[in-house]
């Protein structure tokens, strides 16, 4: 098997024995994405001479004992909205096609602290703006498992290439379910970390209130691990959290005697494809009968996250992306005629459809006369939405649902009707709204071979809770690897 | 002919003093080379978040409090949306839904002596925009972003002034007020104090207000109160000629003593605030407003009191010093040396304020020490100089604050204090001036004027006039 086949805690532990370098890693990487990357398009950007360099610098660093963790010398892959210094950063966006960031981002220092190798940039929804990848500006990434089938988004970038084992693992960002959602269409596990955990310094913000940073991996061992190595408490990022503790890993326990785990009702009802709901089903029985406590109740107010989710994070969106005007940096019109036509038409011409009509919609809820009845009543759902949370997690330690609605739907089925995309995100949407962690992590397939991904959503800060119900669920199962890997 | 009143509030943008910027630890000192001050944050670079800076808020807590208002413990940020390249996000951290003070006020005396408390709406914390240079040669604007992200704070006043005069005591009053919290040096010229004036007329006796313009590009008292009496003009002119006063922003021109529109209210902008989702509430716990409390300085008032009590200076001393903190600094550091206020007092209102003058200088650019002020006031109490040689020195002292004592003695101006030395120039003097010696014994009692002169001539002005005087009334009886 390659070396991209096995977990990243895996091989770290090979090249920290010495059975293969970091150097031979990042070389199986790049044969990997050389070979697969005409049929998946997972990357944007692939600087193999930098991350060839930077193999023999940690390989170099792991002998004189600087790189000691798990993760030194495993190749990664990033998602193109976290900056990088030195390599290009473009939200996959046409108006950002050409920035080269003068800072990196403080996740992906943190990773490179601890020894990571980074392959490139992810492909991922133009300012993760979408549930497909399919609204990127550098083209549709394709589910590896199969190729008509989009890869979920906005991490679709992210989470096919570790599906398509072009990297070990990778660093995806979610807003409204942009891990989890495509962790599940590509059959990975990938984690929401609670609002606050990991510093948003340097991720280029979509919805600054519900953005934040998660892994996507093989397993939920290389979750916890990654997830150890990126949270911290980053005095530049007013909204990171200063958390009691730090450690994931010890979570990692084969053990979910007496957790009470809630099935919100509201979560299988109509618009839930049958098929995801058997196999999220079963997954519930599968860990009562390790010991589990599994009932059902009622969540409430489920149908109103959608609208606030979008009121707010377009309204967020409208004036995070402001800043994109062809000014300072990014690109700017060829001609023009004065400031305001300017901006006009470098903002017309380097936005795509979806970004523009987020724009627009955000702009609107917060005109004057409008701000009320949208900005407002969205703040107030989102309160209530976190109090039927709280009420929930006074009852259970977590709550199971389906990670999405459906399995990955094909390429250009989803664009033509935004409501119905929109609509794809009512499981992971209000996870974001509340600020809870959330995981998602593969549970079966469908009648046609598309992975479904079972999806656990804790209290705040209850990521170890999550972490230890999701390893167990795992141990009773093999990870199964994409075709195209 | 009908009467009409003016009516004014202002909105006083103030830029505190704080090292740093207001949402990174980039300098916010006056004057470098464009964007050397800068940073991803105060550039809007993707991905670049705003930390606050706590000095910030405790200055508008200080200015708050010092202007009697209430202070918001739990107040926000909010994004004010707008385009403009010297904006490099293309959004303002600004305050509009829980501004830090509310509902305060400030009494000011006008120069007829009339009182009045004029309202304080809010006061809000923000950051300050770059700056566009314009190319005079190509068509290119240049963007300089040194001063975005220096923090300003905004007073917003009642429409509660009628009059210039009312306008420009209110700015003075509250120009004292921040310089002696030391939250700002309020300079209108280099933009560290702006007003923007708000301003309406209706007829004498009506309750409603009329239709309001905004003034921009107030640099200065003498252009406010030419704005003020301009707009009020123009604003009558329409209404006797029976048109509207347009709701508008107008830039006002001093060359030309005329305000120009700048857009009106139809096309005004929508700013689309919404609560900043970088920067968590600000929360102002007991104990740090107690702490900000504990550390308010002395205010002028309370000074003001303070001086005629303990130093027993006149109140015309003491209203003058401490109409500007330097000044009343300098006072108390330089009688707490020499322990003479009086003393102190007269040299600062009297020389200093000559030779302030004398060189067009403002008194926040007086450079000399308290200690050697003090050791030229000792000098003259101990009679080892006098008064003339006093002031020669004292010119040396305010321009390049040299030692006075080091000074005397390189340059040899002590008093001639032997007796001996002064009694034979004096005897000489005598001999050389008969006719002043007669002039004087036949009652002229005058004449001695003239000998005490020539003695000091001859003496190169280092002699005790008062010796002088005492020996030659002895010599010449």
């Amino acid at each position: 098997m390659s070396l991209m086949g096995l977990t990243a805690v895996s091989l770290g532990k090979k090249i920290r024995a010495g059975e293969v370098s970091a150097i031979e890693a990042a070389q199986e990487a790049f044969a990997s994405i050389e070979k697969k990357e005409a049929a998946v398009n997972s990357f944007v950007t692939v600087e193999k001479e930098r991350a060839l360099e930077r193999a023999k610098e940690v390989q170099k660093g792991m002998e004189s004992g600087i790189y000691a963790g798990l993760l030194a010398g495993v190749p990664v892959a990033i998602k193109d909205n976290m900056c990088t210094k030195g390599i290009l950063t473009t939200c996959s966006s046409k108006i950002l096609g050409n920035y080269l960031p003068e800072f990196t981002s403080e996740a992906v220092l943190q990773l490179e602290k601890a020894g990571a190798v980074i392959l490139g940039k992810t492909n991922m929804d133009e300012f993760a703006m979408g549930s497909t990848t399919e609204t990127s500006a550098f083209g549709v990434t394709k589910n590896p498992w199969n190729t008509e089938h989009v890869p979920g988004g906005s991490s679709g970038g992210s989470c096919a290439a570790v599906a398509a084992e072009e990297c070990s693992y990778a660093l995806g960002s979610d807003t409204g379910g942009s891990i989890r959602q495509p962790s599940s269409f590509c059959g990975v596990t990938g984690m929401k970390p609670t609002y606050g955990t990991v510093s948003r310094y340097g991720l280029i913000a979509y919805g600054s209130s519900l953005d934040q940073i998660g892994p996507v991996a093989k397993d939920v061992t290389d979750c916890a691990v990654i997830l150890e190595t990126i949270a911290s408490h980053d005095k530049k990022d007013s909204t990171s959290v200063k958390r009691e503790e730090y450690d994931f890993t010890s979570a990692l326990k084969d053990d979910v005697k007496g957790m009470k785990i809630g099935i919100p009702k509201d979560y299988f009802g109509e618009g839930l494809d049958s098929e995801v709901r058997e196999q999220v089903m079963a997954a519930a029985k599968v860990l009562e009968e390790k010991g589990a406590i599994v009932e059902e109740f009622d969540l409430s107010l489920v149908e109103y996250a959608i609208p606030a989710y979008y009121v707010i994070a377009c309204a967020e969106a409208s004036s995070n992306l402001a800043r994109f005007d062809g000014v300072k940096y990014g690109y700017r019109t060829e001609e023009y005629n004065g400031l305001h036509n300017m901006y006009k038409k470098t903002r017309s011409e380097g936005f795509g459809t979806e970004v523009k009509r987020r724009i627009m919609l955000g702009s609107f809820v917060l005109s004057s006369g409008y701000y009320d009845a949208y900005y407002l009543k969205a703040l107030r759902t989102k309160a209530l939405i976190k109090q039927a949370f709280d009420k929930a997690f006074s009852q259970y330690d977590m709550i199971l649902a389906p990670a999405a609605p459906t399995t990955a739907p094909r390429i250009g089925e989803s664009l033509s009707d935004p409501i119905k995309m929109y609509l794809g995100d009512i499981y992971t949407i209000s996870v974001n709204l509340a600020g809870l962690p959330g995981i998602s992590l593969p549970c079966g397939k469908d009648s046609k071979g598309l992975p479904i991904g079972l999806q656990l959503i804790g209290n705040c800060f209850e990521e170890k809770k999550l972490i230890q119900a999701a390893y167990a669920f795992e141990q009773t199962r093999e990870y199964e690897h994409c075709p195209l890997a | 002919m009908k009467q009409f009143e003016t009516v004014i509030g202002l909105e006083v943008h103030v830029e505190l003093a704080t090292k740093t910027k207001i949402f990174c630890s980039c300098s916010t000192e006056f004057g470098g080379k464009p964007n050397s001050h800068t940073c991803p944050v105060c550039t809007g670079m993707p991905g670049s978040l705003p930390v606050l800076n706590k000095k910030v808020v405790e200055y508008a807590v200080a200015v708050g409090l010092a202007t009697n208002c209430k202070i918001t413990q739990n107040c926000k940020f909010d994004r004010k949306n707008y385009f403009y390249p010297d904006n490099p996000q293309n959004y303002q951290i600004s305050q509009l839904y829980l501004p830090i003070c509310r509902d305060g006020g400030i009494e000011i005396e006008t120069e007829d002596g009339t009182k009045k408390t004029i309202g304080i709406h809010e006061i809000h914390m923000e950051e300050d925009a770059g700056k566009l240079i314009h190319d005079e040669w190509g068509e290119n604007s240049l963007v300089d972003f040194n001063r975005s992200g220096v923090p300003l704070i905004e007073i917003v006043s009642e429409p509660d002034m009628r009059s210039a005069d009312e306008v420009i005591a209110y700015l003075e009053k509250l120009r004292l007020i921040i310089q002696y919290l030391g939250a700002s040096d309020c300079k209108l010229q280099e933009g560290s104090m702006r007003a923007d004036v708000n301003l309406s007329v209706r007829e004498v006796g009506t309750e409603e207000f009329g239709t309001r313009t905004e003034m921009k590009n107030l640099n200065s008292f003498k252009a406010i109160r030419r704005a003020i009496e301009g707009e009020r003009e123009r604003q009558i002119d329409l209404i006797e000629a029976g048109e509207k006063v347009i709701q508008e922003t107008r830039r006002w021109d001093d060359a030309k003593e005329y305000s120009y529109a700048m857009r009106s209210k139809e096309d005004a902008q929508d700013y689309r605030y919404f609560p900043e989702p970088d920067l968590v509430p600000v929360v102002i716990s007991d104990e740090w407003f107690s702490e900000i409390k504990d550390r308010q300085p002395e205010l002028r008032t309370e000074k003001l009191e303070r001086y005629k009590k303990e130093f027993q200076i006149p109140d015309y001393d003491a209203n003058i010093i401490t109409s500007n903190k330097r000044l009343a600094d300098i006072f108390e550091e330089t009688t707490a040396i020499c322990k003479n206020p009086k003393k102190v007092s007269n040299w600062l209102m009297v020389e200093t304020m000559r030779l302030l003058k004398e060189h067009e200088m403002e008194i926040e650019q007086i450079t000399f020490s308290p200690e050697n002020l003090a050791k030229l006031i000792q000098l003259t109490d101990n009679k080892a100089i006098n008064s003339s040689v006093a002031k020669e020195v004292f010119e040396k002292i305010f321009s390049d604050d040299i030692d006075p004592e080091a000074y005397v003695e390189e340059n040899g101006l002590k008093t001639v204090s032997d007796d001996g030395a002064l009694r034979s120039v004096i005897e000489k003097v005598i001999a050389d001036n008969p006719q002043s010696v007669e002039d004087y014994h036949s009652g002229k009692k005058k004449a001695i004027g003239f000998l005490v002169g020539q003695t000091m001539k001859a003496m190169k002005g280092k002699a005790d006039p008062a010796m002088v005087n005492q020996i030659l009334a002895e010599l010449l009886n």
